[in-house]
């Protein structure tokens, strides 16, 4: 049989092409977003980006209920958006299988929090499956939508960046072709969720997570190594792959299924071993479970509750508490190092726009998007980041809270997708309750910072086909502003301008900017300027085009360490003039 | 006791092409008949931020990240990088570098100054060390782009696998019309 090797996400769209999905829906996050970019070249799937996580969930549940095989993709914090229809679909249950993959990020490599999904699938009660390598993404992606459709319940697949991001070898399998064709059914009583309805679900749904623990304790998804009798380890996803690392010799649980847990396995496994640990990431899930069980383990009182884990992390926890030898291989260090974080792209449009903001001294709440880098300094222009939506509400929230010349001083900044993804609500409740901030709203055209994805405003599907585009000037006096401009971020003074008068108006306004991110190809694609180039003889040194940070600007010292000159690599430069309108003696041409 | 699988980290600033370099590095592996597993961070640290890719192969590979203080080779696309990640190494380590410095925020702010002495300070550490001029030799060999696949061929002249999966791999994962000069900048790697 052919093999690959595959991410993790890769093997999971490979799953759901295999196990005869029909229909996908998801909003991009790290780490999940390949998932969906993998399903649209599998042209039996009906792949599209949604708006929001939960409009994604939405559009699997009509797929299901419709009796396809649907998808639904989106990283850890997106299943809070999607919670809503989540915790009721548990009631429902499905028509076709429905699967909701969720990525969550340990160690918040790209994220603004470190959630733990596998507490979601408690709340819902629902199943949840956590593949350790992209061969388990795969078969557990299969396997997930059989479960769904034999116990009537959305079923949860939980990866980590590691497993999403990592590849390994999977082998390859046909897609099934014998499912029922989809059709519409009525079925109220399952399907109509009012009170009366409702209750008659709600038992079946405690009973559903019963018979599942006790197919769990059968079933090879779980699956018991034993070697030495000394300690056993419960572990599942990536950390199994650690624990097989440093503790060879350990017998494991491998759980392929983290909720429900197998209970009469559980208990086997641990009368057969000395010492029961329970290793994994972030929250003490399965060791809550397993103390209420009234079985001894040692878990979170040597491994940390924060951050990812690694195998020697695991090993220094270990070494911590005696269960292993002190390491006496003294490590490699090296002295502090000047820190390399991300920073915006030469040429980013969204540049100039937080330069002025820090000159005008505006109290941004922020929002998530590369304008997050806006933060960083030299530019250090934001003050709040909560979750995608917020800037706009919190500017709303924060400005009933302050006198007026306070009030001029908050902008609410935004990206187009995440204004998209939640933002509407929250100006549609600036503009009515009439409160005076200011939104700047940043329309690159595109999702930046997940890797460039189509949203409802690009004027493209996922699948690079032409599709309307919403004009979001149009929607925003739609919603109430009355003040609604756009203006171009490269043009420093215009902005400038704009900006002060808008913050100035004692009612909500919104500022629009207009430049495409500089990483876009094809119909809206980024055409670069004349390229630029500091004099040496008119540079005085005077640092003024470093202030905006751009990466294509470079110090220069002179011999005597004192004095210096700027300096354009030209191999970076993509002529967006921004420093160029900084420099009061025109060094740069 | 298991056999012993080799630890690869490759090293970089975002969209300097450590991806790619580390899926053609796992693709040979993988026609080498081994057991394969990679894993980066794609996302917010990709925007020039510091990156770092971890491949390993042998019979059989568990965790997809290279356990802390067991990297067997270092293969660094950028000076400033390569050093900071030494600690990932055991001592004994082969360490691969191009000569080539991207100076970060600090430094291009001038508030910081790029270390000057890292060469010296690699090597005194690592005297399995080889500064690889990626860029001159790649434009010798044809195109200075194939910069990384000069690096590409030094490491692979210090891993133990045939220079057949080598190729199969690069006719793989190359577009068909940049196959001539990367092999030609392969080969020039190698040979070092
Ligand atoms: C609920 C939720 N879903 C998804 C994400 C991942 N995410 C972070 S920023 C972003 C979108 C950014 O796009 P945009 O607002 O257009 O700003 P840009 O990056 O283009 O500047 C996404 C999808 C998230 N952080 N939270």
């Amino acid at each position: 049989m052919e093999r690959a090797i595959l991410s993790g996400n890769e093997a999971i769209a490979r799953g759901a092409y295999e196990a005869g999905v029909l229909v996908a829906s998801a909003y991009p996050g790290t780490p999940s977003t390949e998932i969906l970019e993998n399903v649209i070249n599998y042209s039996e799937i009906n792949a599209s980006w949604a708006p929001n996580e939960k409009v994604a969930l939405e559009v699997a549940i009509g797929a299901s209920f419709g009796g396809a095989r649907a998808l639904a993709c989106m990283k850890h914090v997106g299943v809070n958006v999607a919670a809503d229809p989540l915790f009721t679909l548990s009631y429902t249950g499905v028509r076709g299988g429905l699967v909701l993959v969720v990525a969550d990020d340990p160690e918040m490599h790209s994220s603004q929090n470190e959630q733990d999904s596998r507490n979601y699938a408690k709340f819902a009660k629902v199943p949840m499956l956590e593949p350790a390598d992209s061969h388990e993404c795969k078969e557990f992606t299969r396997l997930a939508f059989e479960l769904s459709e034999q116990f009537d319940t959305p079923v949860m697949l939980r990866s980590v960046t590691r497993i999403s991001h990592g590849k390994s070898i999977v082998t390859l399998a046909e897609r099934v072709e014998t499912l029922p064709p989809p059709a519409l059914v009525k079925d109220a009583p399952k399907l109509v969720m009012l009170p009366g309805n409702a209750r008659v679900r709600h038992p079946k749904v405690e009973e559903r997570i019963v018979n599942l623990s006790v197919w769990g304790s059968s079933s090879a998804i779980n699956r018991l190594e034993m070697h030495s009798a000394a300690v056993g380890v419960i572990c599942s996803g990536v950390v199994y792959q650690y624990v097989k690392e440093v503790l060879p010799e350990a017998s494991i649980l491998k759980l392929g299924m983290v909720h429900p847990l197998p209970h009469e396995l559980i208990r086997n496994f641990s009368s057969k071993v000395k010492t029961l640990l329970v290793i994994e990431e972030l929250d003490p899930f399965i060791e809550e479970q397993v103390r209420a069980m009234g079985i001894k383990v040692v878990g979170k009182e040597l491994f940390p509750l924060c951050g990812e884990l690694s195998p020697g992390r695991i090993r220094a926890a270990l070494e911590q508490g005696g269960l292993l030898p002190k390491s006496t291989i003294a490590p490699v260090t090296v002295e502090k190092l000047p820190p390399r974080p991300p920073n915006m792209c030469p040429g980013c449009p969204h540049r100039g726009v937080f330069y002025l903001l820090n000159r005008l001294n505006a109290y941004v709440t922020g929002d998530i998007g590369c304008y997050t880098l806006g933060f960083l300094p030299p530019l250090n222009a934001m003050d709040t980041c909560v979750c995608m939506g917020a800037s706009i509400s919190t500017a709303s929230g924060i400005v009933r809270a302050l006198p007026r010349a306070e009030q001029q001083r908050v902008v609410a900044v935004i990206g187009d997708s995440t204004f998209l993804h939640t933002g509407v609500n929250s100006l549609m409740e600036m503009a009515w309750n009439q409160a005076p901030a200011t939104v700047l709203i940043l329309d690159n055209r595109i999702t930046a910072m997940t890797g460039r994805q189509e949203n409802p405003a690009s004027g493209f599907t996922l699948g690079g086909e032409v599709a309307p585009e919403v004009n979001i000037a149009e929607l925003c006096r739609t919603l109430g502003i009355r003040h609604v401009v756009t203006v171009d971020p490269y043009d420093l003074v215009a902005t400038r301008q704009v900006l002060e008068t808008e913050m100035a108006r004692p009612e909500p306004s919104v500022i629009i900017t207009n430049r495409p991110c500089c990483l876009m190809k094809g119909e809206c694609r980024f055409e670069k300027g004349q390229l630029l180039a500091v004099d040496p003889d008119k540079c005085t040194g005077c640092k003024a085009c470093l202030r905006i940070g751009c990466p294509a600007i470079e110090w220069q010292p002179s011999g005597d360490g004192k004095h210096g000159k700027a300096y354009i690599d030209p191999l970076l430069c993509t002529g967006c003039t921004v420093c160029q309108q900084l420099c009061k003696i025109n060094a740069i041409n | 006791m298991r056999e012993k699988v080799t630890n690869i980290l490759l090293v970089g600033v975002g969209g300097q092409g450590t991806l790619l370099a580390s899926e053609i590095l796992s693709e040979t592996f993988m026609l080498a008949g081994f057991d394969v597993k990679k894993s980066e961070i794609h996302g917010m640290s990709q925007r020039g931020g510091s990156v770092v890719s971890h491949v390993r192969f042998g019979r059989e590979v568990a965790s997809p990240t290279v356990p802390e203080g067991e990297g067997d080779v270092l293969f660094g696309f950028e000076l400033l990088e390569a050093y900071r990640y030494l600690p990932l190494l055991h001592s004994g380590a082969k360490v691969v570098v191009n000569d080539y410095r991207i100076p970060p925020p600090s430094v291009l702010l001038g508030q910081e100054v790029y270390p000057d002495d890292l060469v010296a300070r690699i090597r005194q550490r690592f005297p399995d060390f080889l500064l690889v001029d990626g860029l001159h030799l790649a434009t010798e060999a044809g195109n200075p782009k194939a910069a990384n696949t000069v690096l590409l061929g030094a490491v692979s002249k210090r891993l133990t696998v045939a220079e057949e999966h080598w190729l199969a791999a690069l006719e793989k994962m190359v577009p068909a019309k940049a196959l001539e000069v990367n092999i030609r900048a392969f080969h020039r790697g190698r040979a070092l």
